[in-house]
């Protein structure tokens, strides 16, 4: 009886999602089956099992999450469950390519009956069972795996062979460009040809709410209007999707930020706050604490930047219509740097009423998302205050541009051990350099320093935060 | 050519009637009397040879202009053009470089029958090293000459025919000297590139004005040379347009305008919202008959057609 738990898919990852099962409950698995879906913060992988058996439990349920290690399904070895060991039987046809038939299944008849696999190749659980639902014979598929196994991609294939769209090589790269699905958009070309007029129609027709769309928009809107010979520049030089959803993040922070620095009057103050006291009990809070439980100071800062934010509510709300709407909830935005450039603001509702343990995991799966693009709607609307962090970039303090519509942003530096005065000696402590950006519209020097000033009382109480 | 023989006395003219008669296109009328028959000779009826004569002049320090009255002749100095001007600099190891200019009347469509009316551009751009020009307009005629005596390999300037009656004032664009490698937009457009040279050139702007009747705006592209081809003109072109005609008026099969359509493809594939097309001549003797040579050759009408397909109107 073998466990199939939970692996490291990677030196930095701590759990995975499970997201799909590949194998059912009496299932016979070889060494090296895909069974399990697994979803890392980078992307879907396809788990193999270590062991030849029967798959004899599932003990987790699609979506779950799991720390690396915890046990995922039991694979029963074919001694156990008394069936003829099949693995030595495979081994030979695959060697002599005769056709055999597959090895009797110890449980669950039903489930395998139909599936056996073809003469010469070797096909997993999946595969067989796929073949089943979509009523492929596997005989005549033509396997493109190693070896010529026979993978799902190809089963898919026989049982739906790809419909051929016509379309102009313009099209297609405009669309892939914009994210639309050639499928959908009715071409008026040559024998019903999607043509490049079709899909910007289609775009037009359809705007997306995630905002990839507008990529599409923009092309053939630059290839318009802009004058002659500078359309020939960057904006068709057919970049992938994925520069093209670089540009549009690039274009939304330039419009926000100089529409930040055209209207909001921003103020700057800063102040050094000693985290001699905080970095104490975290490292006491952390050697008590599993790998993944571990509070990260990041997690300290930002609560107590949304704690001060609660008791100085006339930073914690919105400039709209010519006066300062303060929040009834603190929505702290985090600044989260994207890979390749570009950031966003994803938002910890509540943050300033939440526990730090919980903070940390919402603040690490926060991060983990926005870095990969998936984050839920909720996560991205309307912050009320904004905290950066570059610290870990190595800058002593950040003087930020604030988002608007909000009216602050807080920005934290390296947490560095600097000379210090303390009590009346030179000393050297941990200290972090917190800053303040406001809108002087909205609050005066005196607010954000009485801001500034709570944020590092709160920080002198770490227990309590 | 009359600056060009006043700017250097190592330029000379020689070709068949360019003394007496002025050239067979009254294009050297004149220059016997204002300078001499040294300068300007008359050949005997042999092409090879005066070709070859101009070669040897060139490698030995001057600077011919030879003038093969068309290019349906020239076909007897092919033979001087390819496998001595073309080869010489490159078997010579570099020593030995060729400083000719040929030229030659191209083109159909003034009933001169099949034998007066090729358009072997597309054979002279095959050939590596040399160049192969094609002025479109006075000015280019007139601007490409110094450039290409200055240039040290040879040079091959094809006249159409039919643009000899054509006239511009020059006077704003004196002593301008054009370049010899890029190609020009003749017309600026938004929907249609028509990609065209020599004497295609008027029909192309024809066409691209009967295009905008139909709210068709069309882009026209004088290649200028065609060897080499400017492809930074072209695929800037077909970027913005999306859309390509190319005229030629040389036969379809193995044309320039196959070349420029394969390097479109290679180079501009996912620009393309529609095939190429292409507006070339019949694939036939060119016919004396007049209604039959305009059938043949491509026409204001074809080229609109062949626009209004490629960017789906009717057709």
């Amino acid at each position: 009886m073998g466990e199939f738990r939970m692996p490291a898919l990677g030196a930095d990852m701590e759990q995975g999602t499970l997201t799909e099962w590949l194998v059912h409950p009496g299932d016979h698995v070889s060494k090296g089956d895909p069974v399990a879906v697994i979803e890392t913060a980078k992307s879907d992988i396809e788990v193999e099992c270590f062991e030849d058996g029967v798959v004899s439990a599932l003990l987790a349920e699609p979506g779950t999450v799991l720390p690396v290690g915890a046990p995922l399904a039991l694979i029963t070895s074919e001694a156990e469950t008394g069936a003829v060991p099949p693995v030595a039987d495979e081994r030979a046809v695959s060697r002599s390519g005769e056709p055999t038939a597959s090895p009797e299944p110890p449980v669950a008849p039903d489930i395998l009956e139909p599936a056996p696999p073809p003469a010469d190749t070797v096909t997993s659980p999946l595969v067989r069972h796929l073949a089943q639902d979509k009523h492929v014979d596997l005989a005549t598929v033509r396997g493109t795996g190693r070896g010529g196994r026979i993978t799902r991609h190809d089963v898919e294939r026989a049982a739906a062979p790809p419909v051929r769209i016509r379309a102009t090589p313009m099209a297609r790269r405009l669309a892939s460009e914009a994210g639309i699905d050639l499928a959908a958009v009715t071409g008026t070309g040559d024998a019903g040809a999607v043509r490049g007029a079709d899909v910007r129609g289609w775009a037009a027709a359809h705007p997306a709410p995630d905002g990839r769309r507008e990529a599409a928009d923009h092309v053939p809107k630059a290839a318009t209007a802009a004058p002659h010979r500078a359309t020939s520049g960057p904006a068709t030089d057919g970049p992938g999707a994925r520069d093209q959803r670089r540009e549009t993040m690039r274009s939304a922070i330039a419009a926000l930020m100089a529409r930040s620095q055209r209207e909001i009057p921003h103020y700057y103050l800063s102040r050094t706050v000693d985290l001699a006291r905080a970095m104490a009990w975290l490292n006491a809070h952390n050697r008590d604490c599993p790998v993944s439980r571990r509070l990260l100071p990041a997690c300290l800062l930002l609560k107590a930047a949304a704690r001060g934010a609660r008791e100085v509510p006339e930073l914690n709300g919105h400039w709209a219509d010519g006066r300062f709407h303060p929040a009834d909830t603190v929505r702290l935005g985090v600044a989260i740097a994207v890979r390749g450039g570009g950031l966003v603001a994803p938002v910890l509702v509540d943050a300033d009423e939440d526990t730090l343990p919980h903070l940390m995991s919402r603040l690490k799966d926060l991060a983990n998302r926005a870095r990969t693009g998936r984050l839920k709607s909720s996560e991205t609307g309307a912050p009320t205050i904004t905290v950066t962090s570059i610290g870990d970039r190595g800058a002593d303090a950040v003087y930020g541009v604030i988002h608007p519509p909000q009216v602050a942003l807080v920005g934290f530096g390296a947490i560095q051990d600097r000379p210090c005065a303390v009590d009346g000696l030179l000393g050297i402590r941990p200290t972090v350099i917190a800053t303040l950006a406001g809108d002087h519209r909205a609050s005066d020097g005196a607010t954000g320093a009485r801001y500034l000033a709570a944020v590092e009382r709160l920080l002198q109480q770490p227990e309590e935060l | 050519m009359r600056e060009a023989l006043t700017a250097d006395d190592r330029v000379f003219l020689m070709g068949e009637d360019v003394g007496k008669y002025g050239g067979a296109f009254g294009v050297s009328l004149g220059l016997l009397e204002e300078f001499g028959p040294e300068r300007i000779r008359d050949t005997p009826l042999s092409e090879a040879a005066f070709v070859g004569a101009g070669i040897g002049a060139a490698i030995a320090g001057l600077r011919p202009i030879v003038e093969v009255m068309t290019v349906n002749f020239s076909l007897l100095a092919l033979d001087q053009v390819l496998n001595n001007a073309a080869t010489l600099l490159h078997m010579s190891g570099g020593q030995v470089s060729v400083p000719i200019v040929l030229r030659m009347t191209t083109g159909a469509g003034r009933q001169l029958a099949a034998q007066h009316s090729h358009s072997l551009e597309g054979w002279y751009a095959h050939i590596p090293g040399i160049r192969v020009l094609a002025p479109a307009t006075p000015a280019d005629a007139r601007d490409m000459l110094a450039p290409a005596l200055a240039d040290p390999d040879p040079v091959v300037i094809f006249e159409h025919g039919s643009l000899y009656n054509t006239s511009s004032d020059l006077s704003a664009t004196h002593h301008r000297r054009a370049d010899i490698f890029s190609a020009a937009v003749r017309r600026q457009g938004d929907d249609v590139s028509l990609i065209t040279y020599g004497g295609s050139l008027p029909k192309a702007l024809a066409a691209a004005d009967r295009l905008a009747a139909d709210r068709v705006s069309a882009e026209v592209i004088d290649l200028r040379s065609l060897r080499p081809l400017d492809d930074a003109t072209i695929m800037a072109s077909v970027r913005h347009t999306n859309h390509v005609v190319v005229v030629d008026e040389g036969w379809r099969t193995g044309s320039l305008a196959a070349e420029i359509s394969a390097r479109i493809c290679e180079q501009a594939f996912y620009e393309l919202d529609a095939p190429v097309e292409r507006v070339c001549s019949a694939e036939v003797p060119i016919p004396y008959a007049r209604h039959m040579e305009e059938a043949a050759l491509p026409s204001t009408g074809n080229i609109v057609r062949a626009a209004l397909r490629t960017v789906g109107r009717n057709g």
